[in-house]
């Protein structure tokens, strides 16, 4: 892969507005008051709330790609699929891990059944299990796993409904709505950070995963080459 | 006469490629035989032309319409292949109803009593669950679940495998009766005697080409059969 | 050559006869599921009932139910699509003009009409060694059984014909079905145990979660009808 394409171009720039912003969002996070309530620890919703915006994301992202690999055999889309799940887990482990931080200083527990995280855990639930059955899934695996994804996407709102009646004890508003506007400011920032974050990760990976078909296509043409007729 | 034409056929999965560049024609009225080693592609070549797989390349044409997902497309082709096909816990009468009724087929009692009799399973306990049958029995019962809606194609897939020889004798003279039919049948099978019995065309498959393919009037002779197989399956042959 | 092709729904209703009918024949996977299922809410009493009080509160006895049903149902989708894969008949299935979807709904009909037989059993089995009173709504809760059931098949049937041929089949199944039907086993639990609760019953509650399943059951048929065919029977 030479550099100096446009993709490369893309990636470069995005690479590069990450990391400028990952120097840059601490001390913006730094310098936004500290919540009242519940005091400092508040701060790691910076990173908490973005990367549940990802978990969600990645999941309809491979819901998505999933449709097209399974209606009309894009194996691109399979790949999109495959590369947005394991972003999907990837980013969803932040949250899952960053929820239960703020809880044990919030709640003073580890886990509470709270509706927010417990969707978000069954979705990441389901992001491991269409990687799982892309694995280990036999000779349908990849059209197995695709299967699983449309079901997640549909699932996604009925797990939210139910989880939703079921308990909420999430402090969904009092974080966002009674914030000061340097923290939305710096939330939105964060968000769109990761975001940016996300998109270079997801190029990466799609790179590795062509680069890999490519190279299956040229084992096959070498093959040819040397069984010719 | 319709013929069955595959033209460039070429299927991939994944990294492997069972099937490149296949294209030839078969007649009806006449048996074509299928031989290659183990992973030289004739299941996959059996796959695509019974429908339930779909060529990564090219295409295949019964008559002058194209082979594919199309269920109506599906009732052209009857299939019997090493395994039954059929449930275990059911008797023949219920089996050869239940397929009988799927396609479609009216007045399905009296059908699935013609060719109870026509297999030679017309005596069979008509409350004896399939799985009780011996091997001979249940190639006979899955031979007429495959001929129940006439399919003008019959695709046989080693269909011989561990039959006792008067049972393959049987199916060799069934093949040769749906040829007389005027069927297509298409054999595939690792038995070269058989093979000479039968065919009036022969394939040779080699790790997914195809290696020999020719019509002989007078079919092949045993010999013939076993020196094309050995040459034409040769590496670089 | 055959004539017009029997309607969708005629279709369906062969296919689902048929696996009830395999099921008649031996009557074993409606047992072994019964015994399962009974054996799953025993071992939960052993692990729940303490001291000399036997009655457990209604929302533990609904989630012990469900768990029952869930588990239950998993290793009787399991034996359903083994008994396709013996002799290849899911092959000479797959070779017949029957539509897919009408393959797909044939399996959901007969897998919900087995477990809800199981259930039939197991609930008021439930209810004597939990000492709860399940007659005061029992249609409800029968209607409740019956929902969650549709939900769970109409997911089930799709990866159960999916995984046929691969080996760890029995493990993906419960790992690719509890997450999806996780709302499903949540509504049902909570309503049902809204329903037994005799001190304080909760119409309003388990009228919510009865339109929760029923979203669930609707939502889960019709991508199962849509999805089944490429995800179950490609090559």
């Amino acid at each position: 892969m030479s550099a100096g394409r446009p993709s490369d171009f893309r990636l470069v720039a995005g690479a590069a507005v990450a990391a400028l912003g990952f120097l840059g969002i601490p001390f913006l996070i730094a310098a936004t008051p500290i919540e009242p309530v519940m005091g400092i620890v508040q701060k790691i919703f910076y990173f908490h709330v973005p990367c549940a915006y990802l978990l969600f994301l990645s999941t309809f992202v491979c819901a998505g790609a999933s449709i097209a690999y399974l209606f009309k055999g894009s194996e691109g889309g399979d790949r999109l699929a495959l590369c947005s799940a394991e972003l999907g887990v990837l980013f969803g482990l932040c949250v899952l891990v960053t929820g239960p931080l703020w809880a044990r200083v919030a709640w003073g527990v580890y886990w509470q059944w709270d509706a927010r995280l417990t969707s978000a855990l069954l979705l990441w639930l389901m992001l491991v299990g269409y990687l799982l059955a892309r694995r280990y899934g036999g000779p349908a695996a990849k059209r197995l796993a695709a299967g699983l994804a449309l079901f997640a996407a549909v699932d996604a709102p009925l797990v939210y409904v139910s989880v939703n009646v079921w308990r909420t004890i999430h402090p969904n508003t009092s974080v966002i709505t009674q914030s000061v506007p340097e923290m939305k400011l710096a939330v939105r920032l964060a968000a769109l950070l990761f975001l940016v974050l996300w998109g270079v990760l997801l190029a990466l990976r799609l790179r590795l995963e062509r680069a890999r078909a490519a190279l299956g296509e040229l084992e096959l043409a070498c093959e040819d080459a040397l069984e010719g007729p | 006469m319709t013929t069955l034409r595959l033209d460039g056929v070429g299927k991939t999965f994944g990294r492997h490629r069972a099937l490149i560049d296949i294209s030839t024609t078969f007649s009806t009225g006449q048996v074509a035989v299928v031989l290659g080693p183990n992973g030289a592609g004739k299941s996959t070549l059996l796959g695509i032309l019974s429908t339930l797989m779909q060529p990564t390349t090219g295409a295949v044409l019964w008559g002058a319409e194209r082979m594919g997902r199309d269920s109506n497309m599906r009732t052209a082709v009857g299939y019997v292949g090493h395994e039954p096909g059929l449930y275990g816990d059911l008797t023949a009468r219920e089996n050869l109803s239940l397929f009988g009724s799927l396609y479609g087929i009216p007045d399905v009692g009296a059908r699935v009593g013609a060719m109870l009799t026509r297999v030679g399973l017309g005596d069979v306990r008509p409350d004896a669950a399939a799985r009780t049958f011996s091997r001979g029995m249940m190639q006979r019962l899955s031979l007429a679940r495959a001929l129940m809606h006439e399919p003008p194609i019959l695709l046989f897939d080693e269909p011989a495998a561990a039959l006792d020889p008067q049972g393959a004798d049987w199916l060799t003279g069934e093949i040769r009766q749906e040829r007389a039919a005027g069927r297509l049948v298409l054999l595939v099978t690792h038995d070269l005697d058989a093979a000479a019995s039968v065919a009036d065309q022969l394939l040779v498959l080699r790790r997914g080409r195809l290696t020999f393919d020719e019509t002989r009037a007078g079919g092949f002779a045993p010999e013939a059969v076993r020196s094309l197989y050995q040459e034409k399956t040769r590496a670089g042959g | 050559m055959p004539a017009a092709s029997p309607g969708w729904w005629a279709q369906a209703a062969q296919i689902a006869r048929k696996d009830l009918r395999l099921e008649w024949r031996s009557r074993e996977v409606l047992f072994t599921m019964t015994f399962l299922a009974t054996l799953v809410v025993l071992i939960f009493s052993f692990a729940f009932i303490a001291g000399d009080d036997s009655s457990l509160s209604p929302s533990v006895t609904a989630g012990i139910l469900w768990v029952a049903v869930l588990f239950s149902g998993t290793v009787g989708l399991s034996r359903t699509f083994d008994r396709e894969r013996e002799g290849e008949a899911i092959r000479s299935l797959l070779l017949s003009p029957v539509p897919r979807s009408a393959i797909y709904a044939g399996k959901v009909v007969a897998t919900t009409v087995l477990m809800f037989m199981v259930e039939l059993i197991v609930t008021p089995l439930a209810a004597v060694f939990f000492s709860t009173t399940i007659s005061t709504h029992a249609a409800w809760l029968a209607l409740l059984l019956l929902l969650g059931t549709i939900g769970f098949a109409a997911v089930g049937v799709v990866f159960s014909a999916g995984l046929l041929r691969s080996r760890s089949r029995d493990v993906l199944l419960s790992v690719m079905l509890f997450p999806i039907v996780a709302p499903v086993v949540m509504a049902g639990a909570r309503g049902t145990s809204l329903l037994l609760d005799p001190a304080t019953p909760d119409m309003g509650g388990a009228l919510l979660w009865t339109q929760v399943l029923a979203v669930a059951a609707v939502v889960f048929v019709t991508v199962g009808l849509w999805a089944f065919e490429p995800v179950a029977t490609g090559e």
